[in-house]
């Protein structure tokens, strides 16, 4: 088991360096000015323009402005935010919320992937398996700002069930419906996954034997047939908590969720250039640091995994 | 070549029965993965209602004007703003009092364009890097494998947010499809790869390189048309995925510019009164909705019809 964090720790080492280096180098090597190019339409004023060559060292060569960049990363010197907030406060206030949101909404996708898929599966080929695959695929299609919206206006604002937007009241109430939200249009793939494992454990001989025993399918489909049907799931849902995690900016956005994600969604809108760069970066770290988390429950899970 | 010899068993003359070759029938009507695919497709109902869509969609792009002759853009009456469905204008007006059917016929082009795009980027990289990684192995698959990885660990959506950011000069429909696709063939890459990997050991292979046929040549001939499967369904759905990630990066304001139609664009702009007028948002969120489906659908249809085990389970 050592040995393999230790392999998979080192394999992520390049791909840490390569993904920061590949933003670094869509935004730094293009021809011309890349902060006037990041600020688009706007007209920045000089002393920021002067404050913002500064940081990302633009009067050395391109490699070397690398290099300065990541050892300012390493040192906890993020820089700061267009408003002139320093980037490692704000993300010391965020991240709790966005981790918040994401945990709940992962809850929540596998719970319904469980529950629907393992229905399913047993009931393989009749009415609810085919309805709950067409439900799951069209909630699938709906694009995650509509979905987000559909629900702020019916159930927010029309219904009044739930508060549209939270603000700075982050409680686990008030973020439920966003989560929920996420959940609906993501469960698919786990619902699937749980489907087709059952669909196998169903005609698996532990299960045959279970029954020819005499258990009832009280305890057969429980404990036989849906505990071992689980690990696919679980590694499903885990990966998803990453790229929530990733992609939690139009949620946070619509919603008004003062995560890490409205931070990016604010400067998106505001065209902050800069300010974008910095928490795609940090966003796409935390990403990596994750996949690396989700691929040691795997192989805590799965000792197969260890061998390949 | 030498140690694979040991690992194949062939049989004896005198153990292979010579009735079985005789017991072909030439008359039975021909069979092979697609034409057996192509025959399960035809059985299902939701595969009619799924290309119905996605034809009605296309004829949209390519001639909005069989669909409406109310001109998009121009025509639009500041008096009629967010205004309700009258007479030849059966969905209202949004805004800016521009026709809202007229706007959604002719986004179609846009959304339909961009998925086209990408689809064909991601394939062009996605495709070549998955396939020379899988079959040469050794240090090349080292390589491709880790660059593969350095695209797939940063999301795509981030991806192209910067990359639109940077290029805030130049949006249009080919940038935003060169900044979703170069990040999204990573995916099919190691998809491919994995495919490539089973079937460059099956005996049709080796077979064709002991009759001398290149390693190249082996590849493009025997290889890859035999590992398409999870591609083509990979890219079905991956259409859809990128009419939706158009959608979303106009909508953050990072997409095409405002002054082109496109369901994204319509949606973002409806956005602001959705108190008031929440069927301006509607109406071009159900279009796009409705796109993605299909070509959602389409793709498990394709996957499910390709897969002669989750047909036998049916």
């Amino acid at each position: 088991m050592l040995m393999y964090v230790v392999r998979r720790l080192l394999q992520a080492i390049p791909v840490f360096f390569g993904t920061t280096f590949l933003i670094y180098f869509m935004v730094f090597a293009m021809p011309g000015d890349p902060i006037l190019a990041l600020f688009g339409e706007k007209t920045p004023n000089p002393a920021v323009l002067e404050a913002l060559r500064e940081q990302y060292h633009l009067d050395q060569p391109f490699i070397v402005q690398y290099f300065l960049y990541m050892k300012d990363v390493f040192t906890g010197n993020f820089g700061t935010t267009f408003s002139g907030q320093d980037v490692g406060d704000v993300l010391a206030r965020t991240f709790p919320v966005t981790l918040k949101l994401v945990i709940m909404a992962v809850v929540l996708e596998f719970l319904l992937a469980v529950i629907i898929g393992l229905i399913s599966g047993l009931r393989q080929g009749k009415f609810f398996d085919n309805s709950s695959l067409v439900i799951a695929l069209v909630l699938n299609s709906v694009p995650v700002f509509v979905a987000l919206f559909l629900a702020q206006y019916f159930i927010g604002i029309k219904l009044g069930w739930a508060p549209p937007t939270v603000g700075a009241n982050t409680t686990w109430a008030a973020m439920f419906l966003p989560a929920l939200v996420i959940a609906l249009t993501i469960y698919v793939t786990g619902m699937r996954l749980m489907r087709g494992s059952v669909i196998e454990a169903r005609d698996a001989d532990y299960v045959r034997t279970a029954q020819a025993k005499g258990l009832t399918s009280r305890r057969v489909v429980p404990v036989h047939i849906a505990r071992n049907s689980l690990i696919p799931v679980i590694t499903n849902t885990a990966a998803s908590f990453g790229a929530l995690i990733a992609g939690t900016t139009v949620t946070e956005g619509i919603f008004n969720i003062p995560g890490v994600g409205r931070t990016l969604y604010q400067a998106i809108i505001l065209g902050e250039g800069p300010t974008v760069v910095t928490f795609v970066t940090i966003l796409t770290v935390i990403y990596v640091i994750v996949n690396i988390l989700v691929d040691l429950l795997y192989a805590v899970l799965d000792p197969r995994i260890r061998y390949v | 070549m030498s140690e694979r010899a040991n690992d194949h068993y062939v049989a004896p003359v005198e153990e292979t029965a010579p009735q079985a070759i005789d017991s072909v029938k030439l008359g039975d009507r021909k069979s092979n993965l697609w034409l057996d695919a192509w025959r399960d497709l035809r059985r299902r109902p939701l595969f009619y209602v799924a290309v119905a869509i996605v034809l009605w969609v296309g004829a949209m792009a390519l001639f909005p004007t069989l669909f409406t002759d109310v001109p998009p853009n121009n025509d639009c009456l500041l008096a009629n703003s967010n205004g309700g469905p009258e007479a030849g204008h059966p969905l209202g007006f949004t805004r800016q009092g521009c026709d809202v059917y007229a706007r959604v016929v002719w986004g179609a082009r846009t959304s339909l364009l961009v998925g086209v795009l990408v689809v064909v980027i991601t394939a062009a990289i996605g495709i070549p890097m998955g396939a020379i990684a899988g079959f040469y192995g050794r240090w090349i698959d080292s390589v491709l494998s880790r660059v593969g990885d350095i695209f797939f660990s940063i999301p795509y959506f981030l991806a192209a947010v910067v990359v639109m950011s940077v290029l805030s000069q130049y949006r249009n429909v080919l940038v935003i499809s060169v900044a979703i696709g170069g990040f999204a063939w990573a995916s099919l890459a190691r998809i491919l790869r994995a495919e490539v990997l089973q079937v460059k050991n099956l005996e049709y292979v080796m077979a064709s390189e002991a009759v001398g046929r290149s390693r190249f040549s082996t590849l493009l001939r025997h290889v890859l048309p035999n590992s398409l499967t999870p591609v083509i369904v990979y890219l079905t759905i991956a259409l859809g995925a990128a009419i939706t990630a158009e959608a979303t990066l106009s909508f953050l304001g990072v997409g095409l510019g405002s002054d082109v139609m496109s369901w994204g664009n319509d949606i973002a702009q409806a956005q602001t009164s959705i108190r008031t007028a929440p069927m301006a948002l509607f109406w071009p969120s159900l279009a796009l909705t409705i796109t993605v489906l299909a070509f959602i659908i389409l793709g498990e249809l394709v996957r499910d019809a390709l897969d002669p085990k989750a047909r036998a389970r049916r």
